[in-house]
């Protein structure tokens, strides 16, 4: 069996050996505050992306509301630590149940529709959870945001420090990631992506589709409300305009940029936005001297270009030389169902 | 009743600009396939070249006209540059396309106008009108008009000329229009054109009611899909319709309900119609769902 799963996708344990050793090595290199600060909040990010990832890539269904996710996640969690004094980690798995039966009922509705639709639909959620969030200021604190959210400590460790808090993110998506692959390698992997290619075929032999659509949705929500109370208690301060649905197009562009088909190019895709972000932003005020988020036209650009012109994203370049590399015939035939 | 009729006139004046958006997604939806995000961006750059030509000392009545051209060359050029390459990717990589597009604009809008709001004087300056106890704005009556006028003219233009029909014709059947000796990608570049030249009106039009900036199009481009979605996605009257509907429930919910929770009413307004009659509230069903 390990065999065959083996010839099916090919050894996953390079990919994760060589992760963590990126992980664990960046440290050393890494001699500047703000670049940690931008690997802390890449970590986070990839969390929601990769969620994404398994959403758009495997299971075909669009969402540009996945920063009112995120916001949900980060608004239980400030909420109740700053306000209640609970338990910040009681607090995020809280965060995150709420997450998932928000998610799954919205997802009951919602993926009923498809494509351009449901991109409209998902809009319109994030627009009604960013007007509650800033309506309900008795609860949130409403526009000004909210303040005096705790850093997170576990066992006497102090997670305030940049360190700490960079393994505590990157242990958290090395997490997602194993989940995430055991659910692509998995029979509902299986049945996902076959959703992707054609839902009515799937159907057809019987499998109830909707339910795993709207599982799928709700798992991504989850790991986005995961995320979200990481980035609250990182940033100690949450407000409303953060969780727009201008972040969630930001999230969509990470994914798809990236590559779409592959959780290893939503996290390429995700460090490439941010790094892209920075470096504009450094050109254009202090070479160019304009201010404003000016960085948004760059962006523009680059989203036109790699979907015009390599629609499966940056994995996909990386892709084309591995295939090249690994010829040998076990693997030619199913080369397609790689990307894991 | 005053207060009634007040809100029911803004609300209509509100949602003649949502049709004109309206009227332009269903264009290019229809003849494409494409969900063109960056429609509200046609808008803002109407509205702010309008702002720049009528600051470069050209009357009012000529800025318009040039505007509009402005917005629909650049309507063809995105047509051209940016979907034409990618006609027959799926879906979700036209929408992020069109998002990146959508993005670009208003990168563009930022660079070139800054990021202060920008005035417009009306088309004539006059005084507003009072009506049963209610006051109109004279803009609003142009509106109104310009709308009426349009509407006509795009009857006439889908109907009765040749281009029109061929334009129908490859939103009916692409494959079949292509037989018949239509070039179905010239065809697409029209729709662009058209859509962006009525967004580069709505935005003129509501420009003197509401400033104009960089930041206007996302929004006002998503009340215009929201439109062409009551509207039920194919019909030029059902998007009119959808549009005045849509800033008629705005203008209400703000008048009784609360001005704050406007926009989550009319999203959950649009929420509940995609749930229970997603082939639009005009529209009879058909066998296809959206």
């Amino acid at each position: 069996m390990e065999k065959v799963e083996a010839i099916l996708y090919g050894s996953r344990w390079k990919g994760f050996l060589g992760f963590i050793a990126l992980i664990c090595l960046l440290p050393f290199f890494i001699s500047s505050q703000y670049i940690f600060t931008l690997f802390i909040l890449i970590g986070i990010y990839c969390i929601v992306t990769i969620g994404l990832s398994l959403l758009i890539g495997y299971a075909g269904q669009i969402s540009i509301g996945h920063a009112a996710f995120f916001g949900i996640g980060a608004y239980v969690s400030g909420v109740l630590t700053a306000k209640h004094d609970m338990s910040p980690w009681l607090a995020m798995g809280i965060g995150m149940i709420a997450t998932f039966l928000i998610a799954y009922m919205i997802g009951m509705q919602v993926l009923k529709l498809k494509g351009h639709i449901l991109a409209l639909a998902t809009i319109a959620i994030n627009i009604i959870v960013y007007i509650l969030l800033v309506g309900l200021s008795d609860i949130t604190g409403g526009a000004s945001g909210l303040i005096g959210i705790p850093n997170l400590s576990l066992f006497g460790l102090e997670l305030g420090n940049q360190l700490h808090y960079y393994f505590l993110v990157w242990a958290f998506v090395f997490l997602v990631i194993l989940f995430s692959t055991n659910i692509i390698r998995s029979n509902v992997g299986r049945v996902l992506r076959s959703i992707h290619d054609s839902e009515i075929g799937t159907e057809t032999l019987g499998v109830n589709v909707t339910k795993y659509k709207i599982a799928i949705f709700a798992l991504s929500a989850m790991y986005a409300s995961l995320a979200g109370s990481l980035y609250a208690h990182y940033i100690n301060f949450i407000a409303p305009p953060t969780f727009n649905v201008s972040f969630s197009i930001l999230l969509l562009v990470m994914v798809m940029v990236g590559g779409v088909h592959s959780i290893w190019g939503a996290m390429i895709g995700t460090a490439a936005i941010m790094f892209l972000n920075e470096v504009i932003r450094f050109v254009g005020h202090t070479v160019f001297n304009i201010s404003g988020e000016v960085e948004i036209v760059v962006y523009g650009l680059i989203i036109v270009v790699v979907m015009i012109f390599m629609p499966k994203g940056l994995i996909g370049v990386l892709d084309i030389r591995g295939k090249f590399a690994i010829k040998s015939a076990a693997k030619k035939n199913v080369a397609s169902e790689k990307g894991v | 009743m005053d207060l009634f009729l007040q809100y029911l006139i803004t609300g209509l004046t509100v949602g003649s600009i949502y049709a004109l958006l309206a009227v332009g997604f269903v264009t290019i939806y229809n003849v494409t396939g494409v969900l063109n995000l960056a429609q509200g961006e046609f808008a803002m750059i109407g509205a702010l070249s309008c702002v720049t030509l009528v600051n470069l000392g050209i009357p009012i009545l000529g800025a318009i006209p040039l505007a509009i051209l402005i917005t629909a060359i650049i309507g063809f050029g995105v047509e051209r540059l940016a979907i034409y390459p990618a006609r027959n990717a799926t879906p979700i990589i036209l929408v992020v396309i069109t998002l990146g597009v959508s993005i670009f604009l208003k990168g563009m809008g930022l660079i070139i106008w800054g990021s202060s709001p920008k005035s417009l004087p009306p088309i004539v300056e006059s005084r507003s009108i009072q009506f049963f106890g209610a006051v109109i704005n004279s803009q609003s009556i142009w509106i109104f008009i310009l709308l009426f006028v349009l509407l006509i003219l795009l009857y006439w233009f889908f109907d009765k000329t040749f281009i029109g029909s061929a334009l129908r014709a490859s939103e009916k059947n692409p494959h079949a229009a292509s037989l018949m000796g239509i070039n179905t990608s010239t065809m697409s570049t029209i729709a662009f054109t058209i859509a962006a030249a009525l967004g580069a009106i709505a935005g003129v039009m509501i420009a003197p009611l509401t400033d104009a900036t960089y930041e206007m199009g996302f929004f006002i481009g998503i009340k215009g899909f929201v439109a062409m979605i009551f509207g039920g996605m194919h019909s030029v009257p059902g998007a009119v319709a959808g549009g005045l509907l849509l800033g008629v429930i705005e203008a209400f919910s703000g008048g009784y309900i609360s001005t704050y929770y406007t926009d989550a009413l009319a999203f959950g307004f649009l929420l509940l119609v995609l749930f229970f009659r997603p082939q639009g509230l005009f529209m009879r069903a058909t066998g296809e769902r959206v």
